[in-house]
């Protein structure tokens, strides 16, 4: 039997605004707790929301930058339920006019194939506090303590329809809203911050089959890479379970990144009646044709434009194009290399290859890279005027990683610069050849179509005893004429 | 000097008859030795309401005093206090001191009032009678056997027992005009929106509105002007300057079309009630008025609507009130789920559960559609009913409560003949609608308030019309004290 | 329209209001008065009537993204009934 998995994604991402989604409150990550927690965070008696205009203006660029429709109206409502990080005992969520409609976006998979994954609505709400269970309490054992400092953070919850069919999928869709909301600035996308979380809708059918299989949810899988491993995992316990002639239950999941498995989460005794209703707190929120205008053209240049350029103005393959514009920071680290370098081919090389390997080497984002822009320009400028040879670069790319300075400063330190001189080089040949009888004669001997791979012997020897200084077009032209003498 | 309307307290303040700190005293003393009758304060803030009072008579001796500067008033316990216990007549807050006020109270404040205390209330503002109040009933001046009204019993008894000219109040279906109704004193809930719901203790959103319960229209009018006003931390708040309420109070009404609605007048309104509306009515005729007779064709379904839209809003606000972060919590909580069952368990009262379980069940999967959905769609057809009898008349009159008070405990165990004392005050509250009360008579000695329904923030014009009855005749001077 | 005691349970469940048993019956008694009361509105023909949440159709005001409250932690928490290092406790929190 041929298995196909279907997933849908509802993701949250909390919106980089300065204050809460209906208070004045900060939303500073890390602060002490419930120090950014004001009266109507606290659900104080009496305290009313007042809807924060930055977030609308966020949510309505993240719908343009889906290709969505723009809710002219959007309505909040209240969705019932007790915990106790949430101080109103309702969450202010919008479900039936939600400020995001249907939309599509494009997602590009590892083998260059590309796939569509439509939107079903995104929605703003607000965030719940947080609850430490771990922490321990003089005044009461058994305790959990209550920090609101994340309650009012403004979210955008963004609900795919059930359009992935991998694990694959599923992270390059995600990888795409990441890149999206940071292209924007609409949000910092920092999953190990819970700036961005991810549940996943999954269920399995055979292939071929029209209807959806029953679908569990997974909960809070907090890293692409959980996102990957959650899905397979729950994939491949939902299959064994069906080929054992078993059923799936609708439920909600955890992950557990330790096990590598998924596990029910405690089943509620009564089942979960939200009882949403408007919130009578608030009005509709009306965005006229102009504002939503305004916004369309203020928009930045997002991934897909960005690589279609990249494609266009610098040549690069369609593969290249991607992986530099998969981060804001990544492309506009590419851009100002190949401009200052005018390579952009090398540029794109050199990213893709030994930025990137030291990147992922050293954990670190490009944000913190030890090799700025501007000294991968530099290396990339002495590469092409011949200071220095590729291989000498490799070694200068190195050196500037571990601190050492701009290449100029690096190759000036460490005397990489490249041998032209000429007479240099002669007096090397010269050495070479002298030292070298056999194959000199071998040379001689040889058919004239069989002569130009044979030098590659004496480039090498020359190469070894100028230590990969001299300057191999300079070597070849010499070496040529010398040999050329002898015949 | 208790006997003092508020704009003769101005008067008296700014001509130096007296001083406001003489004026306070002797209140402060009334409530202290009369009100054990009534019940009416929750909380009497004696040294604050003297400080107060100091300030207020420097701010009048240096020429700096504004509008209100000096005058006693009290605020319903709903409305947040800084410092000083804000209880909503509920276990739930007994212990409750908020660190902030309610625009209500800023704007008194502002305004230079003088408050002396918290007045009693239903529980969350939910009764027509006070007596769900954690605090126990108030007793109606005019007969202490009898119910004050409610929910703003506290602030209506307490301007009609002349132990303060004026007090805050609260109407989410007839909160300010019944209790005022029953009381003689004369009370006004402004448009939906004129004051600012900013700490005021939620009951049901769409439908609170706070306003004033005073002795005359015209000290109305004068407690209105500070209380409304633009307030951006209130999005439902209209955001329009309050103005002067007094301004047009001497106005003349001759032409005035005053709507009649046929429905107001039916089965269930007490005949001598009707009699002395019907006497007030004749009264305005002679002021100039013409009578017209409107329908409001969906008024019997303001009841039923109501009983499902508040309760709905309620039982989310209410939500908040957990034993987590103030208020009420149970002792030693087994779990998480106990905390929460026995801190709302122990902490509500009886109606105020019941109000929460019945929009619970309102809103809950399977009855939406039925119950608040359909609610919505009735409130519109009532709200269209008095839009259409607006393009006719200037004004609606009808009476406010249908019989005088009942005695304590006469409808505790019946909720739903509790309810329908609120079956003419509660449609302009689903409406939007600004509504008064004042008094038009008695029925063996006890008060019967007319009510005047007008347009959308027209509350100047039933300030006036209100006014120029009042100017004619005395019902609103009768005195229970 | 009666209200039986297990609907009363589910009900007092999902608004966390503890009933006890003796008063069960009595709560589904009064519970079925008002819903009886408010099931007059079945009756009305209010197909093609768009319901009506506000009194008045007003649009939402958005507040500019300032940061205007200062932190009041301390004031607060002297409200909560428990709370320490400045966490409101409750009875642990099981997922």
């Amino acid at each position: 039997m041929e298995w196909e998995i279907v997933i849908g994604l509802e993701v949250h991402v909390q919106l980089a605004t300065k204050s809460k989604l209906f208070s004045g409150a900060g939303t500073r990550f890390g602060a002490p707790p419930n120090t950014q927690a004001c009266a109507v965070d606290l659900a104080m008696p009496g305290t009313l929301p007042v809807p924060n205009a930055e977030a609308f203006r966020y949510a309505a660029m993240f719908g343009l930058a889906m290709n969505a429709e723009i809710g002219r109206r959007s309505v909040f409502e209240r969705k019932n339920y007790f915990y106790p990080d949430l101080p109103k005992g309702y969450q202010t969520t919008q479900l039936a006019e939600p400020i995001v409609g249907p939309g599509e976006i494009e997602i590009h998979l590892e083998d260059n194939s590309s796939r569509k994954v439509r939107l079903h609505h995104a929605h703003l709400e607000e965030d719940a506090g947080k609850s430490l269970h771990e922490a321990v309490f003089e005044s009461g054992q058994g305790m959990s303590g209550i920090d609101l400092n994340r309650a009012g953070t403004p979210l955008i919850e963004i609900v795919s329809e059930p359009d992935m069919r991998s694990a694959a999928e599923a992270v390059a869709y995600l990888k795409k809203i990441h890149s999206i909301v940071t292209y924007l600035g609409i949000s910092d996308g920092d999953m190990s911050q819970g700036s961005m979380r991810c549940d996943a809708n999954v269920s399995v059918r055979l292939k071929g089959e029209k209807e959806l299989g029953t679908r569990t949810e997974l909960k809070n899988i907090n890293s692409f890479r959980f996102v990957d491993k959650a899905i397979k995992v729950e994939a491949e316990r939902q299959i064994d379970i069906l080929e054992d002639g078993g059923s799936i239950v609708q439920e909600t999941r955890l992950y557990d990144s330790d096990k590598n498995e998924t596990r029910s989460m405690r089943s509620k005794e009564v089942a979960n009646d939200y009882r949403y209703f408007p919130c009578p707190d608030l009005l509709p929120v009306e965005l006229d044709e102009n504002y939503i205008e305004t916004l369309r053209s203020d928009m930045p240049e997002l991934p897909d434009a960005k690589a279609a350029r990249f494609r266009e103005q610098y040549r690069l393959s369609a593969y290249d194009a991607d992986q530099l514009t998969q981060e804001l920071a990544t492309a506009e680290f590419f851009e100002t290399v190949a401009k200052q370098s005018g390579e952009p081919k090398l540029a794109a090389n050199w990213m893709t290859g030994e930025l990137a390997a030291l990147l992922n080497r050293e954990e670190i984002s490009i944000e913190q890279s030890p090799v700025s822009a501007e000294h991968l320009a530099g290396l990339i400028a002495r590469l092409k005027d011949g200071t220095i040879s590729s291989k000498i670069a490799k070694q200068v790319f190195e050196a500037i990683a571990d601190g050492e300075g701009d290449a100029d400063t690096v190759i000036e330190k460490r005397g990489l610069k490249q041998v032209s001189d000429t007479g240099a080089i002669e007096k090397m040949v010269d050495e070479v050849i002298a030292n070298s009888a056999k194959q000199v004669e071998n040379y001689r001997n040889a058919d004239e179509s069989k002569r130009p791979k044979m030098m590659g012997y004496f480039v090498g020897q020359i190469m070894k005893a100028s230590k990969g200084q001299a300057n191999p077009q300079v070597i070849n032209r010499i070496l040529k004429e010398k040999l050329d003498a002898l015949l | 000097m208790h006997q003092l309307t508020i704009a003769e307290i101005i008067r008296g303040l700014r001509n130096r008859e007296f001083s406001s700190v003489e004026i306070t005293r002797q209140l402060l003393d009334r409530i202290e030795q009369r009100d054990g009758n009534y019940n009416s304060f929750i909380t009497v803030t004696a040294e604050q309401a003297l400080q107060q009072a100091g300030a207020a008579d420097r701010r009048l001796a240096e020429g700096d005093a504004p509008a209100l500067c000096g005058v006693p008033i009290a605020h319903k316990d709903i409305f947040c206090t800084s410092g000083v216990r804000t209880s909503c007549g509920s276990k739930m807050l007994d212990n409750f001191v908020p660190p902030y006020d309610a625009a209500v109270v800023e704007n008194l404040q502002k305004a230079g009032a003088v408050s002396l205390g918290k007045t009693n209330m239903d529980e969350f503002a939910m009764g027509s009678s006070n007596e769900t109040s954690y605090y126990g009933p108030v007793k109606n001046p005019w007969d202490t056997d009898r119910v004050s009204g409610g929910s703003s019993g506290g602030s209506a008894a307490a301007v009609a027992a002349q132990l303060v000219p004026g007090a805050t109040a609260t109407d989410t279906g007839g909160s300010i005009r019944q209790p005022a109704a029953l009381t003689n004193t004369t009370g006004l809930k402004p448009t939906y929106g004129r004051v600012s719901r900013w700490g005021m203790v939620a009951f049901a959103s769409s439908l609170d509105q706070a306003g004033p319960i005073a002795r005359n229209a015209g000290d109305c009018a004068h407690l209105l002007s500070a209380m409304a006003g633009p307030d951006r931390r209130d999005s439902t708040n209209l955001q329009r300057d309050a103005g002067d309420f007094t301004a047009d109070l001497n106005r003349s009404i001759e032409g005035l079309k005053i709507g009649v609605p046929k429905e107001y007048f039916g089965e269930g309104l007490n005949a001598d009630t009707a009699a002395r509306v019907q006497d007030a009515l004749k009264e305005y005729e002679k002021l100039g008025a013409e009578l017209v007779e409107i329908s409001l064709p969906h008024t019997d379904l303001a009841v039923p609507a109501y009983y499902v839209i508040a309760p709905a809003e309620a039982s989310a606000n209410l939500s908040r009130f957990d034993g987590v972060r103030y208020g009420h919590r149970c002792e030693n909580p087994a779990d998480l789920r106990d905390l929460y069952m026995r801190s709302r368990g122990e902490g509500f009262g009886e109606e105020v559960k019941r109000r929460i379980l019945v929009g619970t069940y309102a809103l809950s999967a399977g009855y939406y559609d039925a119950y608040y959905n359909k609610a919505q769609q009735v409130r519109r057809l009532i709200k269209r009913d008095f839009v259409q009898a607006f393009e006719k008349v200037d004004v609606i009159m009808g009476p406010t409560a249908p019989s005088p008070a009942f005695g304590i405990g006469a409808k505790v165990a019946d909720p739903v003949a509790m309810y329908l004392e609120d079956i003419y005050t509660i449609a302009t509250n689903l409406a939007g609608l600004p509504g008064m009360s004042l008094p038009c008579g008695t029925v063996n000695n006890l008060p019967v308030g007319l009510q005047i329904i007008g347009n959308y923030l027209d509350e100047a014009r039933i300030l006036n019309v209100a006014h120029q009855y009042q100017q004619a005749t005395d019902w609103h001077k009768a005195s229970a004290a | 329209m009666a209200v039986d005691a297990q609907t009363v349970e589910k009900l007092a469940e999902l608004a966390r209001i503890a009933i006890s048993e003796e008063t069960v019956e009595e709560v589904s008694s009064r519970l079925g008065d008002v819903l009886q009361l408010v099931d007059r509105l079945q009756a009305v023909n209010t197909e093609g009537v768009p319901p009506m949440a506000h009194p008045l159709d007003a649009v939402q005001v958005l507040r500019p993204d300032e940061v205007t409250e200062p932190n009041r932690r301390e004031e607060f928490l002297a409200l909560a009934p428990q709370s320490e290092e400045g966490l409101y406790l409750v009875p642990k929190v099981i997922d």
